[in-house]
């Protein structure tokens, strides 16, 4: 699928810098994408515009060329899986039927969960790493855990595209890691992945290009080793630091320098 | 515990619920007595009361009941907080504030059609104003954000009925009492018709919209990624219960607590998947309110208990056990 965003801009009440001044993108099947940037830069309300969920003052989100509002929600939800950056379960719901409720846009109004839909489930249960828990209450997992049963969920969908607001956010090595490789296999099988992350260095090393975002706007884009050079990178995380290539991973490596306490203490 | 023996239960509980408010009342009937006026009737007094008290009060009990509980669950699932009740949100005051300016003006007398659609603005309008106030402050979820403003608003209806009343003829302020107090004393055969020709329709739009609300009830944005349409279910759910908790109000006055205590146990027991959670809270609701009408009639015989105190009793306990676990001790330095 490819997801398209033309000049988008988009503005909160009572802010008084457009949260997006002007942002186009493109981004290809196939493609693993990161979107990378400090916070409050854009990059969650970048994702909610691409999938429809905020309307921009100007400009325009398009997936496949069909302007996003266009989409009926039940088959943009079948086309495109996406996991928000947080959510608050108040309920009792276990973790099978916290994923099952990714099969929701393809079930009819009244037709129950069939075969091919509890398939999907445990697939997805397991392809995260979660089928241990499918009975336990989402709400008494570990962030990590919960964060892996969300992922199970937009996977449930079947989808053709994965849209992740952070999705590696307080993982464990072990499961971002699987996770990176997990969306990575998917990429590979002709999904398009569109990630949020902080993770400078994994996403160097996973994705085929990225977008850095500085305060609302496009501050580069490219492959990893475009993008990911000292002087962008220090100017848009305000922060001194160095670029160099891991000697394992041949991908741009990121190390932030340390600073007297005096001026750590006037960026803050 | 597994749905359908909850259900069984529940069942057998109401059934039993209505046996006992046809068979107990404030005035001593034998087995055999309730028996005879339900069948040969030869016996004009206690055919008056089996037949134009006793069964019409049960089955008021059935739909209020019934209906309250639903509402307080589409509440939560809307809202993302087991705390969201009718009576706590002030939606039920609202409702009590139109029933009472129709009856103030003269409009209406118990039973009428007029009194729920009036109750139905009251509630529409609470609801609306409780939901804008919450989204205002960009919080719609903090706990407290939500109650206070149900407090407030619920203040505020209750000023405008002791406005009105102080306005009003004393039958007016008598008979409006009831509705502050809650009471299945007023039932008729008309209230129940009127009752269940609102509360059944809503219940079964409640019920058929059950999979978007187990969406919204994880969170608005990821119910939009899975294909729910957010604003069409918040719109239809918000009015239908609103209409739900109107109809209730208009024939049985503001009853609190049900709406908080029933889904609440159902969920314990059988989690929160609204296609089993509604309908079960609708029977859960429905025994609830019986047992308690039962229990507001015959504990001070021959006086009455406001059913309101009754279900309050219970629910206020509840009430501050949930509070509590929602504050959460993160709060603690706040």
């Amino acid at each position: 699928m490819k997801f398209e965003s033309r000049d988008l801009v988009v503005r909160y009440p009572g802010a008084s810098q457009p949260a997006l001044n002007g942002i186009s993108m493109e981004v290809a099947g196939g493609c693993l994408y990161a979107v990378l940037g400090p916070n409050g830069s854009g990059k969650s309300t970048l994702m909610r515009s691409l999938m429809g969920v905020i309307t921009p003052d100007s400009g325009g989100a398009y997936i496949d060329d069909r302007e996003v509002h266009a989409w009926d929600r039940r088959e943009l939800a079948r086309a495109v899986g996406a996991v928000a950056q947080s959510e608050t379960v108040s309920f009792p719901l276990t973790v099978r039927e916290m994923v099952a409720m990714g099969r929701y846009p393809h079930l009819g109004p009244l037709s129950g969960e069939g075969d091919i839909d509890r398939e999907a489930v445990a697939t997805a249960l397991s392809e995260c790493d979660v089928t241990d828990l499918a009975s336990r209450d989402v709400t008494t997992l570990s962030g990590g855990e919960r964060q892996r049963v969300r992922i199970a969920r937009a996977l449930a969908q079947q989808p053709r595209a994965l849209v992740l607001d952070e999705p590696t956010i307080s993982l464990d090595v072990r499961h971002e890691m699987a996770i990176l490789e997990l969306l990575r296999r998917s990429a590979d099988s002709g999904l398009t992945v569109i990630v949020v992350t902080h993770g400078l260095d994994l996403a160097a090393r996973f994705c085929d290009s990225m977008m850095l975002l500085s305060r609302g706007k496009v501050a580069a884009e490219g492959t990893p080793a475009e993008v990911m050079t000292e002087e962008t990178l220090a100017t848009v995380y305000e922060w001194p630091l160095e670029v160099a290539t891991d000697p394992v991973s041949g991908t741009p490596r990121v190390t932030p320098q340390r600073v007297s306490p005096a001026s750590s203490r006037a960026v803050r | 515990m597994n749905r359908l023996t909850l259900a069984g239960f529940l069942i057998v509980t109401l059934l039993a619920a209505v046996l006992a408010g046809i068979r107990f009342g404030s005035h001593e009937l034998t087995t055999a007595e309730v028996l005879a006026a339900l069948t040969r009737g030869d016996v004009a007094m206690h055919r008056d009361i089996v037949l134009g008290l006793r069964v019409p009060r049960t089955l008021l009990g059935v739909m209020v009941g019934g209906g309250l509980a639903l509402a307080g669950a589409t509440f939560q699932a809307l809202l993302r907080n087991p705390l969201a009740e009718p009576y706590i949100l002030g939606v039920s005051g609202g409702a009590s504030a139109g029933a009472v300016i129709v009856i103030s003006l003269g409009w209406a007398g118990l039973g009428s059609w007029s009194l729920p659609l009036a109750a139905f603005a009251g509630a529409l309008l609470a609801i609306v104003l409780v939901f804008r106030v919450a989204t205002a402050t960009g919080r719609a979820m903090d706990v407290r954000v939500l109650l206070l403003a149900g407090v407030v608003i619920a203040a505020f209806f209750s000023a405008c009925i002791a406005f009105i009343l102080s306005m009003s003829s004393a039958r007016t302020v008598q008979n409006a009492v009831m509705w502050s107090m809650g009471s299945l004393r007023g039932a008729s055969w008309q209230s129940v018709l009127l009752a269940t020709v609102y509360t059944v329709p809503a219940a079964a739009v409640l019920i058929g919209l059950a999979r978007p609300l187990n969406l919204m009830a994880i969170g608005e944005e990821t119910a939009n990624y899975l294909g729910a349409d957010v604003e069409g279910v918040k719109r239809t759910a918000l009015v239908i219960a609103a209409l739900i908790t109107a109809a209730g109000v208009a024939v049985a006055g503001v009853i609190g607590f049900v709406g908080l205590v029933v889904p609440h146990g159902v969920r314990l027991l059988i989690g929160s998947d609204h296609r089993a959670l509604l309908p079960l809270s609708f029977l859960g609701g429905a025994a609830f309110l019986t047992l308690a009408d039962l229990i507001a009639r015959l504990a001070l015989r021959p006086g009455e208990i406001p059913i309101g105190v009754i279900t309050a009793f219970v629910g206020v306990p509840i009430f501050l056990v949930l509070l509590r676990r929602s504050m959460g001790p993160s709060l603690g330095g706040t």
